[in-house]
């Protein structure tokens, strides 16, 4: 993920296995349409665990109401993982995949 | 309609919940099932309330291990709050959104056995014996899950 431009002599680093490569890969966290979760609840959720605005909440909420899912949020599986429990524990429908 | 609130933000930062002591002792009994059931992780109502987060089963294998435990106790803990705080006039920020949450569950689990889907029609169903009665409950408890929402929604 990193951004640095190396200079053209230098070898770039490349992750050693396969193992590696495939652990970089960001993951992301979709939550999925349910017909029990309240729309109001699932805009208050984002808000509450991400810190996203209302406008931004009520879009995406709005996403997994009329398209099924939506991507919420993605980093690396540790961090994924932690906020798909945040969505578990709020009794949202969350999973994760690697981008 | 703002004399119908149940629940209302004060200007202290806490709520003020007026529910009559029907919708108490009602409560008090799904509270009380909700309880029962987290014991039973095999019930189809207590895995809507445990959803799986990876499609792979060792990943699924893994997730669970790290955060199965975290999530029960978290419920049990939000659980024992409302549970404690089911006779009080005034809630806290805390409790407030531990009834938020306590609410939520009984609806998924209540919503599962019922299979409530987008489709269902509450009023066609209303007046069918046990199912209508279960679904009347159901309903209440939307109702009232929505005034938490608006409550504890950011200004």
């Amino acid at each position: 993920m990193s951004t640095t431009l190396a200079p053209a002599e230098v070898e770039i680093e490349q992750p050693d296995s396969a193992d590696e490569r495939e652990h970089d890969r960001p993951w992301v966290v979709i939550v999925w349409n349910d017909p029990i979760n309240l729309m109001s609840y699932v805009t208050l959720v984002l808000q509450k665990l991400f810190g996203y605005s209302l406008a931004r909440a009520t879009k995406l909420m709005l996403q997994v109401h009329n398209e099924g899912k939506a991507v919420v949020s993605s980093g690396n599986r540790e961090k994924s993982e932690h906020d798909v429990a945040r969505l578990h524990a709020h009794g949202l429908w969350a999973t994760m995949q690697q981008d | 309609m703002f004399f119908s609130r149940q629940i209302v933000k004060r200007r202290d930062g806490r709520f003020g919940l007026r529910l009559g002591e029907g919708e108490r002792m009602l409560l008090h009994s799904l509270y009380d099932d909700l309880a029962d059931l987290l014991a039973d992780p095999g019930d189809p109502a207590v895995r809507r309330l445990f959803p799986p987060a990876h499609d792979d089963p060792e990943s699924e294998q893994q997730y669970r291990e790290l955060v199965r435990d975290q999530l029960v106790a978290g419920r049990a803990k939000a659980l024992d709050v409302v549970r404690a705080t089911l006779s009080e006039k005034v809630l806290t920020a805390e409790e407030a959104d531990a009834w938020l949450r306590g609410l939520n569950d009984l609806r998924l689990v209540l919503g599962t056995r019922l299979d409530v889907t987008e489709e269902t029609d509450f009023e066609l169903e209303l007046d069918s014996g046990e199912r209508g009665r279960q679904l009347a409950v159901y309903a209440y408890l939307t109702w009232l899950q929505e005034q938490f929402v608006e409550a504890l929604s950011p200004e």
